[in-house]
Formats: structure tokens, C-alpha cells, sequence
């Protein structure tokens, strides 16, 4: 066994409103500069619907992640050879269109106009070139539009669904969606570090964070095709591509990322993973349907004296070990089994996982006044998105994962009822618990970890072991400008 | 005298620019290391124009890199007539070749209002005396024939004569102009190499093939997966 620790997130989807304050918290923070205006490391998309960049889940048109090559992983864009061979030109790299150009408006005709017979108008101009454009995209362009038939009825996810499950998801009255915040998820089998020809991707061995070393990349951008989330992004003026660093140096100094900070909902937990990195290709080469099951088999028991030996044996340090048994990821993942990877079926065994969204109640018209529906959205078959559309995003098409994961939110949901209003037999609740195989007292964890725990529970950010840092032995007055981030100068062009 | 200093002197000059600002870039300023590649702005054109420059001008910078390293072998090669037609007509395919493709590049960034936020200068210059060299190439192929043969005679011993430091510019002195404007330009290519995205033809990733595909650092020791 080869155990290392992973910082692993959990988003609970019933939670997120798509408030996109943590696309906010981001931007402000890496993203506000010339060159990276386009990159949203974070972003919140609305589901069903297209996505950023632009049906970036359809991997026969991207060409990302891993696929089985005779018992072997490769690449979806080919193997070592075909990699170099596409360097002069990428034939699946997205370009800016995919994502959106940047603009900003020329505010200062306003004041500065001429008089005249018109009224003065700020006129969009691209941040890319200068020049007057014409906008048809930007940030979150179809945020909430899950009716749209150029935008939800496009979904990569929604076009794999039988008709009848299309009709179900797009019937009038009955339209829904949910948010889906994204991150890069600091894979165990990144696509990104494996497409890189200059080897500037790294993961680094104490956290499992993924980086792109910035002096080492030479701009031949096949980490953004090789990445199946689309996470990495090309900076069109420094000639070096970025991507989401899970704010390692706030990390660092103690605090939460950002975006994890600022969640307005608080759907966001963050902690460390153990897990056998031994076994990471067997993972990758399972069936479609095996692959969420199997990623969460190489997770293991933080608790287990067994699993502690192994872990320091392999020199994870004490107190990451601590950080583990207190990891709120580890219980969604692994002890409640209610948080499911994105897209297992990339095969890059992503370590940021999803709660399902349970979705709200469903009202119906009852003599001219609205009624709850008679079953308020507490069994399987009144789901209001197709399970399989769930089961395609969460699971690899397997939608008894996804069904399993609902039994338990739904004894959650009824048992509270049963606590807080009072309208259940408690028979009700202890039936839906025994068909969704959790006792009472998982049921309250669940339900105190979603609803009520405080940020220090929700995030529990190891020590970061700086002082085994290589900088550690440098001098801070020499270095003190350099300290940290590793750039010790402005993200220009300079030569 | 001018002979002497354009091919005898300036060649030394420009590889020693090439080494000492190259090196100076590479351990002061490595973060502006970059092919600076524009696919992301313009993808279309680009591919017309970036797949045939790159393979054409490695096969035809590959032609002349052997004819200086082996001058008999390569004399051995074109000895048949076959063979020296193949050789005449496949160098002028390719050099017309990066001809149309370096024109489609520069047109590329010349219509293209994205493309000319990221344009410098330098690389204009870069464009242009790219342009001139693969121009007086094709001229010199289309006009004095059998460059195969007589650049082994000619290019060949000077460009080795540079590389024993005892350079015989009557090699190139005897030739005509174009020939000469042609080797010239090729030493201020090298030269302008460090200051320019030219630095990205040094950074060929081959190691890539080699390495495992995940990498893991360490802060301190273990680097292996």
C-alpha cells in the first residue's frame, strides 16, 4: 500500500442558489487581470444546460480525459506520439469562442460625446482587442435558462436521455433546474498533468493539490484539451496556461479557499482524503458503470489503526493524519455514501464530489389556489429530474448510485419532518430508513452536517507543513517579494 | 572586407548572442519561456499556416544540417541522378511550401483584430526576416541549380570553417548576392532567436515521451509517482 493524502472537497447541491459569489471571491482574487479576464477557475453553471466552456462535457468534440486503449489508459487525444504530433496545431482546443470574449463598454462617451440629436450610448468593446464588438456570450450566458432549446435542450447530458425522460425534464410547469458549481478537482489520475509535453503539471505529493508550473510551461496548451473539465485555461497574453490552485496559499496561512469562504449557502466542505495510491490505474480501467464505486473503494478509513501504520509508513505526517478522522469529506463520501465524483467516466478520478440535488416541492393549481403535490417530492418515482440524467453526471450512467444516494436524503427529509413538524408516523421514517440502509443516528449526522455546522467543521484545512517547505530554507529578507506564490514578476509579456 | 566581417565575424557574434542572452533568459526570466502560441485567439487559419511551415521547414533545416555534418555521405546520395532530381524537386515543394505558409501566418495576424493585441514588434521582425529567408531560398533553388550539389562544395566547408574558428569566407565571397543575403540572414536569425518567441524551437518537449504520465513533487526527496 502506498497511502497519500488528498484535499478533497464536497459541494451539496441542495444548497447552492447560484449566488456565483464564489465565481466573485475567485475572480477577484487570481483571475482580475489582462490575459485571464475569461477564466473563471470557478464557475457555477445552470443544469440542464451547456456549460463554460460551451459543451464542455461532450468529449467526442473535446477529445478530453482518458480512454481504455486494450487493457491500457490513454489519453482521449492520443498517446505520447499523437500528443506531440498535434503541438503545431490542436485540432480540439477550444478557442476563446467556446468561452466567451471579454468586453467592457466604452463609458467614457457617455460624458464625452458631442452634443447631438441621440442620446449617448457606452458602446461594448472587446477587452482582447479594443475594438467594438458584438457580445454573444459572456459569464453564466445561460444562467437559469433550463427551458432554453438553444442553451438546456443542448446539454451533452440531456441529448444521451430517451424522449420520454426529455419530455419529463422540459414539460411546462414542470421545468427545473438545479446549480452546479465547478472547480478544477485535483484528479488522482490528472488529464491535465498527463497531457502536459513540457512536464510543468504536477501534483504535489503532502495534499494532492495540482499545479502548473509557471516557468516550466511553454504554451503548447495540451492541458487544456487533455483536462475533460475543461479547468485549465490558456493565457492568451502571457503564453502560459492557469488553472484553480484550491488557494493553496491561503491553505497555507490556515484559511479556507476563497470560494469555499464565501459560499453564501455554505454548501462547500473541504478535508483530507486517504487513499491507496497503489491502485489508482486499476481504478481507471474499470467498467463505466464501476467507476464511482471503485473510487470510493481506494478511499480508506482514516480510523483504522491498520490504514494509520500504512499511512505513516509512507511518511503522511501525524498531523494530516489527525486532519483525516476529522474530515467532513470523508464522512459524505465514505461513511453516508451520499457525494458522487462529476463524470466519473473521464477517468481522471476526480477528488471534488457532488451531493446530489433532491429538488424542490412541486406545486399544483387546486381551485384556484396553490397546493403542495401529494407527495412532496419524498420517493424515487417523483423525482423531478430523470435519475439517469443524475446518473449520467454523478455515476457514469449507473443510476442505482444515484438511487441509493436518494434513499438516504429522502429518510433525512422524512425524518426531520417527522422531528420538526410532526405530521409522520415515526413508522414512516424508520421505513424509509430501513429501505435506504441508515440508522437514526447517521440520519441526524447528516442532517446536523448539512444544516448546522460551523465553518470550522465544514472546512478542515491540514496543517500545510511549510516549514518542510524547500523556501523554508531560503532567507525571507533575500526572498521576501519571491516567498509563496513562486512568480517573482508581473504576468507580462516581456520578450 | 565586408565579406569578412558579414561571414566571418557576425556568425560569431550572433551564436554568442544566442548563448549569452539564451542562457540569461533562461535562468533570469524563464517565465517568459513560452511558444506564445495564438490557436486560442485564430484556429483556422492557423492550421493552414503553422503545420506546413513547422514540418517543411524541420525537413528542409534538417537537409542542411546533414549536408554539413556528412558532405560525403550526402555527396554519396545525390551521386545518382534519380536521387538528386527527388531531392531538387521535394526541397523546392517544401521551400514553396513555407513560403505560402509563412505568408498565410503573417496575413493571419495582419486581419485579425485579436491577433494583434499579442503582436509585437520583435515578432513582426521575426516574421519578416523569416519570410525573407525562405524567399531567397525557393529564389536561389528556382535560379542557380543543383543546390544539393554545390552547397557541399560551397556552405559546407565555410560553415565548418566557422566551426574550427578559422573561418574561409572566399567560399561564400565568390557566390551570388542572394546566396549571401540568404547565409546572412540565417546568423541574424540565430542571433535574434534569444530575444524573440523563436526561443520555443530550443524547448522541444521529447522528454515527454519518456516520463511516466502523472507527476508527483515532493517538498523535500521522493519525486518518483
Amino acid at each position: 500500500m502506498n497511502i497519500r493524502a488528498q484535499i478533497a472537497s464536497v459541494f451539496h447541491l441542495d444548497k447552492c442558489i447560484g449566488c456565483h459569489t464564489c465565481s466573485i471571491a475567485c475572480k477577484n482574487l487570481w483571475t482580475d487581470r489582462q490575459g485571464a479576464e475569461y477564466m473563471w477557475w470557478n464557475n457555477v453553471e445552470t443544469k440542464p444546460g451547456t456549460g463554460y466552456p460551451t459543451k464542455w462535457e461532450d468529449q467526442e468534440q473535446y477529445q478530453g480525459g482518458w480512454e481504455r486503449d486494450a487493457n491500457d489508459l490513454q489519453l482521449r487525444i492520443g498517446g505520447r506520439g499523437g500528443v506531440l504530433g498535434k503541438i503545431f496545431h490542436n485540432p480540439k482546443l477550444p478557442t476563446m469562442d467556446d468561452y466567451y470574449e471579454p468586453f467592457t463598454f466604452k463609458y467614457g462617451d457617455l460624458t464625452s460625446a458631442p452634443a447631438g440629436n441621440d442620446q449617448p450610448t457606452a458602446r461594448p468593446i472587446s477587452m482582447v482587442s479594443g475594438k467594438p464588438m458584438k457580445i454573444e456570450a459572456g459569464p453564466n450566458w445561460d444562467d437559469d435558462l433550463s427551458g432554453s432549446k438553444v442553451y438546456a435542450a443542448n446539454d451533452p447530458g440531456v441529448v444521451q436521455l430517451s424522449s420520454e425522460e426529455q419530455a419529463q425534464m422540459f414539460a411546462i410547469e414542470k421545468m427545473v433546474m438545479f446549480h452546479l458549481p465547478r472547480i478544477c478537482n485535483h484528479c488522482l489520475n490528472a488529464g491535465c498533468v498527463a497531457g502536459c509535453p513540457s512536464g510543468a503539471i504536477y501534483k504535489r505529493g503532502e495534499d494532492g493539490i495540482v499545479l502548473i508550473n509557471q516557468d516550466q510551461c511553454r504554451g503548447w496548451r495540451m492541458c487544456v484539451s487533455a483536462c475533460p473539465y475543461k479547468k485549465t485555461y490558456y493565457g492568451w497574453n502571457t503564453g502560459k496556461s492557469e488553472k484553480c490552485i484550491l488557494c493553496f496559499p491561503r491553505q497555507e496561512a490556515g484559511d479556507a479557499p476563497a470560494c469555499f469562504h464565501s459560499c453564501v449557502g455554505r454548501i462547500r466542505y473541504l478535508g483530507v482524503l486517504l487513499y491507496d495510491a497503489d491502485r489508482i490505474k486499476d481504478v481507471a480501467l474499470r467498467e463505466d458503470h464501476e467507476l464511482a464505486a471503485a473510487q470510493r473503494a481506494i478511499i480508506l478509513d482514516p480510523h483504522d489503526s491498520q490504514v494509520v501504520a500504512a499511512a505513516r509508513q509512507s511518511g503522511v505526517a501525524e498531523q494530516v493524519i489527525k486532519a483525516a478522522q476529522r474530515s467532513p469529506v470523508y464522512k459524505f463520501v465514505k461513511e453516508w455514501g451520499i457525494a458522487l465524483p462529476l463524470h466519473p467516466e473521464f477517468r481522471t478520478l476526480p477528488m471534488l464530489f457532488y451531493v446530489p440535488p433532491l429538488l424542490p416541492v412541486l406545486s399544483q393549481p387546486n381551485q384556484g389556489t396553490q397546493k403542495l403535490a401529494e407527495d412532496f417530492f419524498t420517493s424515487l418515482e417523483q423525482a423531478r429530474l430523470p435519475v439517469q440524467y443524475l446518473a449520467g453526471l454523478f455515476a457514469g450512467g449507473n443510476a442505482e448510485e444515484v438511487k441509493s444516494v436518494y434513499r438516504k436524503l429522502i429518510a433525512v427529509r422524512l425524518q426531520r419532518r417527522q422531528v420538526s413538524v410532526g405530521d409522520l408516523a415515526e413508522t414512516e421514517a424508520a421505513k424509509a430508513r430501513d429501505v435506504a440502509g441508515v440508522s437514526a443516528a447517521q440520519v441526524e449526522a447528516i442532517y446536523r452536517m448539512t444544516a448546522l455546522t460551523r465553518i470550522k467543521e465544514r472546512i478542515v484545512v491540514p496543517p500545510m507543513l511549510r516549514e518542510q517547505a524547500v523556501e523554508a530554507g531560503m532567507d525571507p529578507e533575500a526572498y521576501k517579494q519571491g516567498m509563496g506564490f513562486g512568480s517573482r514578476r508581473p504576468p507580462k509579456r516581456r520578450w | 572586407m565586408t565579406d569578412l566581417i558579414l561571414f566571418g565575424v557576425f556568425p560569431y557574434v550572433a551564436v554568442a548572442l544566442a548563448v549569452a542572452v539564451g542562457s540569461y533568459r533562461y535562468v533570469i526570466d524563464r517565465y517568459s519561456w513560452s511558444s506564445h502560441s495564438s490557436q486560442f485567439l485564430e484556429s483556422r487559419l492557423l492550421f493552414w499556416g503553422s503545420v506546413p511551415w513547422h514540418y517543411a521547414i524541420l525537413l528542409i533545416l534538417l537537409a542542411h544540417l546533414l549536408a554539413v555534418l556528412f558532405p560525403s555521405g550526402w555527396g554519396v546520395l545525390l551521386g545518382r541522378p534519380v536521387r538528386l532530381y527527388f531531392l531538387e524537386v521535394s526541397g523546392l515543394a517544401l521551400g514553396l511550401c513555407t513560403v505560402i505558409a509563412i505568408v498565410l501566418l503573417m496575413a493571419r495576424r495582419l486581419t485579425d483584430a485579436r491577433l494583434a493585441a499579442v503582436t509585437t514588434k520583435i515578432d513582426w521582425l521575426v516574421l519578416g526576416l523569416l519570410l525573407l529567408q525562405v524567399a531567397t531560398g525557393v529564389y536561389i533553388a528556382f535560379t542557380l541549380r543543383w543546390g544539393g550539389v554545390w552547397y557541399v562544395h560551397t556552405a559546407t566547408p565555410w560553415l565548418r570553417s566557422l566551426l574550427t574558428f578559422q573561418p574561409e569566407v572566399q567560399y561564400l565571397a565568390v557566390l551570388p548576392t542572394v546566396v549571401k543575403v540568404h547565409a546572412f540572414n540565417a546568423f541574424l536569425l540565430v542571433a535574434l532567436l534569444p530575444f524573440s518567441r523563436l526561443v520555443h524551437a530550443l524547448s522541444v518537449p521529447l522528454g515527454y515521451l519518456a516520463r511516466p504520465y502523472q507527476v508527483v513533487i515532493w517538498y523535500r526527496g521522493k519525486t518518483s509517482l
